[in-house]
């Protein structure tokens, strides 16, 4: 593929474990779609280019950003986690498998990135309340669900982890 | 938080509330979604667009872009092979400009290329030299004929009337209003995307495209690229979302054209600015209303005045006309009527489908209306609603009677039963976050106002008018395992998990395989007016009974038993006067039976000059109640609380419809109070995420459900359509708690904080 504005770059990024290598990129482009189309990594949602809707959640050093606002170059040497790297195909993690059950799915290109965005929250704050469930995902639009058995997702989350429940 | 149906069941059965099949992978990021999709040597395509509401082309100079590396095809109206324009009803849409450009964003030309970027740099080289028209924005001057035409089909789409009764009838209360909405968007996050890969020869297309209808996309895209239907095999990408904004075409023959054109696959991919363009919205609307009504607050007669800015092209615009004016009475008694409708077109942005289609303009009015009835007569909203309430074999102002079951008023009663928010305002524990304006900490607790709103809705069911939007379906049983073949579009409404629940039910087969969604098949028809439980789930129940009906024959005749005597129970079938027990995956080994159904809904009419005919095919029904919090001094809104209860015939997944009831109300609620297009001469001011408002998960409140089950005889498995019921009246109540709040009239949404504070 050429590269429009005669760049041939080439670096590396630590990706959920793994050192991929990134050729004839240009240097404008965002890890989202260096993740997507040099990576192959699909998982990772773009929605509205601008940080506004979450779909694109990745973590980058443990960090929850939107990947669509991250240069990738900038992002070499950092360790990134998507949403292929939280649990392999076919064994889902606790918070996947609660959003199936729960109802929390329905079209399904918003639960990439709130699937990051309620670990990434879990981590931090292991039994939040509602409001806090709310307000920390906030930065995640979702279309089709209205929320509510996206909240009951988590929280089912919460209570099995407290109960003792397998990650 | 309303507490969610569990889950019964690993394989369930009708009734159940399961997960859906696709959702582990949609989970781990593995589904693949239309804009996901690759192919070996694929270039990307991308669209020049007008940046005028109206103007002539003058000049078009393609050769900067020819001279960019990487360039592989440009193409424009000249190179349209086929038919010149598209269109749902009217085919009156170019599939680029040719000599004109009628809204912001029409496409002009295409490119393929090796790289976004140089896609970008090569629309960015096309020189195209506009001449000025006046655009024609105000929709009355394409009534009143004030504006030259700007479409060879003129400036009024359909002009439609209603007249039913005594039009002499007046009073003796009176109240009357002019309701205004404005334009909403879908918004779905999956942007626009598809895969066009061409045939050896460019001799045919394939196309993986995210759509509501794949056959109707498909008789659209052959025609302009001058194909067989057959020549050209869609298959449904994966599709985040729709609402309606994927009925019509957007960019299906722009991407099919390109990869023909240069013989290599071609990727398409919007981006969010691109998607407010290049898609169909839901209509502004003004609306007049004046009820007549007796001195106890019965309806004696409707008149209103509907005025639909269908934007620069026709789409769905007649039949968002029709069910806006179809449904002006809402659901209540109401013998007499005068209703005059008007779909027209400007140099607005187009507008076609959303959810709700043309009945949320209606309802939005015909609630505010009742409210003014209450207060007119000294009834409270409840009562009004009550006294007023449509029944099972009333008669519209069509003259169609309902033959549905029509549970209006235990719509009304059950909602009112369900408990009111404990929480005083800003909640027991003061947080912030629970006021209007949040955590911009702006508001003053003891300066907010409390309301509650009251809305409730009728909706048609399917297409209406002479219209007939059967669907297909084909099942093979073999082994104990049913394959399940449809052209359904699966959106994210879970036609596919009720799918294989209803396999589950009928064959009594545990596992159920879901085929590839593509036009290998019959029809399916669209996914939208709520219609494919009733319609696609009809289709696959009837084809699994085909085939049960096949298995109980080859039972019987293997045992000597009168196949009618034979039942499924369980995953056995049974000889229901005996003691014959066989699994039904012994029953159907190795030989497989495989049977294809039609479902076809009953015959409608279209209306006479009147208004008069049975144009709809059934009806569903929902109440909505909403608390909201509001800052006066600012105009900012808090809705604390919604309770519904809608008629739902049978909740084949109790889980899926809870979440479409949610989904719903959440899009009611954002039209209520923050979702528009904002539109200044013909130009779009806000299409971005940033710009356009969504509700998030701090904008949506505690959402409590009552589901009323009971079962529509004349509904294949009972159940009604529940997609679009939420979003109808959701808006009005989340309006009318406003308007409690303030003691104010508010008569357009969404309602601004200068409407609230100014």
């Amino acid at each position: 593929m050429a590269d429009p504005m005669g760049h041939h770059e080439q670096y590396a990024l630590h990706v959920n474990g793994h050192t991929l290598e990134v050729r004839d990129a240009w240097l404008g482009e965002s890890l989202l779609y260096v993740l997507r189309e040099r990576l192959g990594l699909m998982g990772s949602k773009g929605a509205c280019e601008q940080g506004e809707c979450g779909s694109c959640s990745v973590t980058v050093d443990g960090r929850l950003v939107c990947s669509c606002l991250v240069l990738a170059a900038t992002a070499v040497g950092q360790q990134i986690v998507t949403i292929e790297g939280v649990a392999p195909v076919g064994s889902p993690s606790d918070v996947q498998q609660a959003f199936v059950d729960a109802g929390a799915v329905q079209c399904g290109f918003c639960t990439p990135g709130l699937i990051m965005a309620a670990h990434s929250l879990l981590e931090r704050s292991p039994e939040p309340t509602e409001m806090e469930i709310r307000e920390e995902l906030s930065g995640n639009i979702c279309r089709c669900t209205g929320y509510g058995r996206i909240i009951d997702a988590v929280q089912r989350v919460a209570v099995s982890r407290r109960d003792g429940g397998a990650r | 938080m309303t507490e969610a149906p569990v889950r019964d069941q690993l394989r369930g059965r009708l009734g159940d509330s399961i997960g859906r099949p696709d959702g582990v992978a949609k989970v781990q990021g593995s589904f693949e979604f239309s804009g996901d999709l690759t192919a070996d040597g694929f270039l990307w395509g991308a669209t020049l667009r007008s940046p005028h509401p109206h103007a002539r082309i003058v000049r078009i100079d393609l050769s900067g872009a020819w001279r960019i590396s990487g360039v592989e095809a440009v193409v424009t109206a000249d190179d349209v092979p086929g038919k010149a324009t598209y269109g749902l009803i009217s085919d009156d849409q170019p599939v680029f400009a040719r000599d004109v450009v009628r809204y912001v964003g029409e496409p002009v030309a295409a490119v393929a290329a090796d790289h976004p970027d140089t896609c970008r740099r090569a629309l960015a080289a096309i020189v195209v030299e506009y001449e000025l028209l006046a655009p024609l924005t105000d929709p009355e001057r394409a009534i009143d004929g004030s504006h030259e035409p700007i479409h060879p089909l003129g400036n009024v789409v359909r002009h439609q009337r209603i007249v039913r009764g005594d039009q002499t009838i007046e009073g003796p209360v009176v109240v009357e209003g002019t309701y205004h909405l404005g334009m909403q968007d879908q918004a779905f996050l999956g942007l626009e995307a598809a895969l066009a890969v061409p045939d050896p020869g460019s001799d045919g297309v394939e196309l993986f495209v995210a759509t509501q209808w794949l056959h109707e996309d498909r008789k659209q895209i052959a025609a302009c690229l001058g194909f067989a239907e057959e020549k050209v095999r869609l298959t449904l990408g994966g599709v985040g979302g729709a609402f309606g904004a994927r009925e019509d075409i957007s960019l299906q023959v722009h991407a099919c054209l390109l990869a023909l054109r240069t013989s290599r696959p071609v990727r398409m991919a919007y981006g969010r600015e691109e998607s407010f363009l290049g898609h169909v919205h839901r209509h502004p609307c003004t609306v007049f209303m004046r009820h007549h009504a007796h001195p106890d607050g019965r309806i004696r007669r409707i008149e209103a005045r509907f005025v639909f800015d269908g934007g620069a092209y026709a789409s769905t615009s007649s039949a968002v006309l029709i069910n806006g004016i179809t449904h002006a009475q809402g659901p209540y008694k109401c013998e007499h009527a005068t209703v005059d409708g008007w779909a027209v077109r400007t140099n607005n942005l187009p507008c076609g489908a959303m959810r709700g289609f043309g009945v949320v303009q209606a309802c939005f009015a015909h609630e505010g209306q009742m409210d003014k009835l209450a207060a007119a007569v000294g009834l409270d909203p409840v009562e009004i609603r009550l006294l007023n309430a449509m029944e099972t074999g009333d008669t519209l102002i069509t003259g169609q009677v309902i033959e549905n079951v029509a549970p209006v008023a235990r719509c009304i009663t059950e909602t009112a039963a369900l408990p009111l928010p404990s929480e005083p305002v800003g909640g027991h524990d003061g947080d912030p976050l629970r006021l209007p304006g949040g955590s911009g900490l702006t508001a003053d607790r003891s300066h907010i106002r409390r309301g509650i709103g009251w809305g409730v809705a009728i909706k048609n069911l399917m297409y209406s008018e002479a219209f007939d939007d059967y669907s297909t379906a084909r099942v093979r049983l073999i082994d104990g395992v049913a394959s399940v073949k449809f052209a359904t579009s699966e959106v994210g409404q879970g036609f596919v998990t009720i799918a294989g629940q209803i396999a589950r039910s009928v064959l009594g087969v545990d596992e159920v395989i879901i085929e590839p969604i593509d036009t290998s098949v019959g029809s399916a028809g669209s996914t939208s007016a709520s219609r494919q439980t009733w319609m696609s789930g009809g289709a696959v129940d009837g084809a699994c009974r085909l085939v049960r009906e096949r298995l109980f024959e080859r039972v019987g005749a293997a045992n000597d038993i009168d196949p009618l005597r034979l039942a499924i129970d369980g995953t056995d079938v049974v000889d229901t006067e005996g003691t014959l027990r066989v699994p039904v995956v012994e029953a159907s080994a190795g030989d497989p039976i495989d049977e294809t159904f039609e479902h076809h809904h009953r015959p409608t009419e279209d209306l006479d000059e009147n208004g008069q005919g049975n144009c709809h095919t059934a009806f569903a029904f929902v109440a909505h109640r909403a608390v909201v919090d509001v800052d006066p001094e600012l105009g900012l809104v808090k809705v604390v609380q919604i309770a519904t209860a809608q008629d739902v015939g049978r909740a084949l997944n109790p889980l899926s419809v809870v979440g479409q009831i949610e989904g719903g109300i959440a899009q009611g609620l954002g039209l209520a109070v923050m979702e528009e297009i904002i539109l200044v001469d013909g130009h779009v001011r806000n299409a971005s995420f940033t710009d356009y408002l969504l509700p998030t998960f701090l904008d949506m409140p505690d959402v409590v459900i009552s589901l009323i089950e009971e079962p529509d005889p004349m509904a294949p498995l009972g159940a009604k359509g529940v997609g679009e019921p939420p979003t109808i009246s959701s808006t009005p109540a989340v309006v009318a708690a406003i308007r409690d709040a303030l003691g104010k009239d508010l008569a357009r949404v969404p309602v601004r904080p200068s409407d609230i504070c100014l």
